[in-house]
């Protein structure tokens, strides 16, 4: 077995990000998400659904018949299971109904998990655009959302960001209880650890928590690395490294080795 | 009994738009565009426009030559190249205005116009920045009381205030299809029909260009028919334009035209790369654009 690098922790703690959703759509975005998404699949969630990327969703025959991520084209159509046709308009439907988890990047994120990938500046003229809000205001406000942040800084980790796509606790509890009630921000996995929204504000909304450091890395390094002050959990730990079955996954799941130009050895 | 004869070249379609129109145009990203008809417009003196689109590289043409005055979109990529780069300028120099919606309120506000609708509710973009950067956008609450479990367990009653998504009414449709027949019945190949029929019917005319035209009966003998998505009832005019796509994706058809898209990229970094795109690919005929395709492909070989 090779040795355990740094994506590979990472991606055993997004696929822990899925554990306990039983059968709804797992849908990652990106290349390490998709490995830790199709990882849990694999091995501790084998019920999920899972995108093929495009207008599919695919229920593999077992653990063997996940498929890799980085597929050309013709590899991939070849490689898929199907069980669901699913083109945009039906994945609206879907998200729309909440059997859905989905992980999305996040150029900022701030304490109560408000994501920005729309623009860097004022929204009106900004000094740089990027995605756009594509679907995350929706995916928000409807289903579980988790998010993965693989630079892990303080100009990724904000006091606020600059505009809300995803939105956050704060945003859902001036919605109040019933508009929000399908809101869930589970869980942010970056490079350097693992957050969850277990600590709260003066006013009892949910914020982000340090609940694990990846190893080699120091909680004070994560604090630094943070724009926010930023809550430890008492019990903060280690972030588990992968089981000897999980780490020949993930080596059949991403053979050309995308996760370590995602997140390199440190 | 069969519809008209509706077959019309790119440029007859161009001729009956008119600056100021607010245009929708179909496909993905950079997913089966309606180039030539996009390139038609390019060509023309139309201006002024604005553009209701999953936007590609047919939003940073337009913008990249001074077509647009607003873009409406779900957001504008190229898919491979996540960022369009002409749009980004646009957006950054603040030459054109933009609404951003969620790609959710999109298809609600192209829904609620094909209905004839003013609005269609939802909660996607509640509690967004959508909201409160596009303060044109309003609420309703509903008539209905709403018995919602909370997740500490408790059962209340609510008149829930929803995102009212306004219709989006449109001037004009331009979408690719796979087939048509000469009076518009259409047909989409590959796994996804993306909203070309929500397009079609949220607009006064509808234009779907198309891969081949070829009799009715062809239509059904190609693919089932879930595939024949739009009717010739809502269509306007159609051309035929072989490699009417290219250089975005029409799969079965053909796919994206990566070298050829990079190469588009490179229209945002100066005036001259400009220039000389648009004189071998913008500024000629499609029997000459599709030549000039192909010699590129064979000088890349």
């Amino acid at each position: 077995m090779s040795e355990v690098t740094r994506a590979d922790i990472c991606a055993v703690a997004i696929a822990e990000a899925f554990r306990g959703d039983g059968e709804r759509l797992c849908n990652p975005i990106g290349n390490l998400p998709l490995i830790g998404g199709r990882l849990a699949a694999a091995t501790f969630e084998p019920h999920l659904a899972l995108t093929d990327g495009f207008y599919t969703l695919l229920d593999p025959t077992g653990p063997e018949d996940v498929p890799p991520v980085g597929l050309s084209e013709e590899e991939r159509l070849r490689h898929r299971t199907v069980g669901h046709w699913n083109p945009y308009r039906e994945m609206f439907g879907l998200l729309w109904r909440g059997r859905r988890h989905v992980m999305m990047g996040a150029t900022q994120i701030d304490r109560y998990g408000n994501q920005n990938i729309a623009a860097i500046g004022d929204w009106h003229r900004p000094k740089r655009q990027l995605l756009g809000f594509r679907g995350a205001p929706g995916n928000t406000i409807n289903h579980t959302t988790s998010y993965w942040v693989p630079n892990h800084s303080p100009r990724s980790f904000v006091e606020s960001v600059d505009v809300v796509c995803g939105i956050g606790y704060d945003r859902a509890a001036e919605l109040g209880p019933v508009a929000a009630r399908f809101h869930e921000v589970r869980r942010v996995v970056s490079n350097l650890g693992v957050f969850d929204f277990g600590a709260t504000d003066a006013n009892g909304v949910p914020t982000m928590r340090l609940v694990s450091v990846h190893p080699g890395v120091e909680v004070d390094e994560v604090i630094e690395a943070t724009g926010f002050d930023l809550v430890v959990a008492d019990d903060v730990t280690e972030t588990r490294a992968p089981t000897p079955e999980e780490m020949a996954h993930i080596e059949r799941l991403d053979p050309k080795g995308l996760r370590h130009a995602e997140v390199p050895a440190p | 009994m069969a519809g008209p004869d509706k077959r019309a070249t790119e440029d007859e379609v161009v001729a009956e738009l008119r600056s100021g129109m607010t245009i929708g145009i179909g496909g993905w990203g950079s997913r089966r565009k309606p180039m030539s008809l996009i390139r038609a417009i390019l060509r023309s003196d139309l201006d002024d426009l604005t553009i209701v689109t999953y936007g590609g590289p047919d939003v940073g043409l337009l913008c990249r030559a001074g077509k647009v005055r607003k873009v409406v979109s779900g957001f504008v990529s190229l898919d491979s190249v996540p960022l369009e780069p002409n749009y980004q300028a646009a957006r950054q120099e603040g030459t054109i205005e933009a609404a951003e919606w969620d790609e959710g309120m999109l298809l609600l506000g192209l829904q609620a116009a094909a209905w004839r609708l003013p609005f269609l509710p939802t909660r996607a973009g509640l509690g967004s920045d959508v909201v409160r950067c596009m303060p044109d956008l309003r609420t309703v609450t509903s008539p209905y009381a709403t018995r919602a479990a909370l997740p500490d367990g408790t059962e209340v009653e609510e008149h829930e205030e929803l995102l009212a998504v306004p219709a989006l009414q449109l001037d004009a449709a331009l979408v690719h299809q796979h087939r048509a027949d000469r009076s518009g019945n259409a047909l989409w190949l590959g796994e996804d029909p993306f909203f070309d029929d929500l397009f079609v019917r949220a607009a006064e005319r509808a234009y779907v260009s198309c891969e081949q035209v070829v009799p009715t009966e062809e239509l059904s003998a190609t693919a089932d028919v879930t595939h024949l998505r739009i009717s010739r009832m809502d269509v306007t005019g159609v051309v035929e334009a072989p490699l009417g796509a290219h250089f975005t994706e029409c799969a079965p058809d053909y796919g994206r035209d990566e070298a050829f898209q990079k190469r588009y990229t490179a229209t945002a970094r100066s005036e001259e790369a400009w220039a000389e795109f648009r004189a071998e690919f913008i500024d000629v005929t499609e029997d000459e654009y599709r030549s000039n395709v192909a010699r590129l492909r064979e000088e890349e070989r």
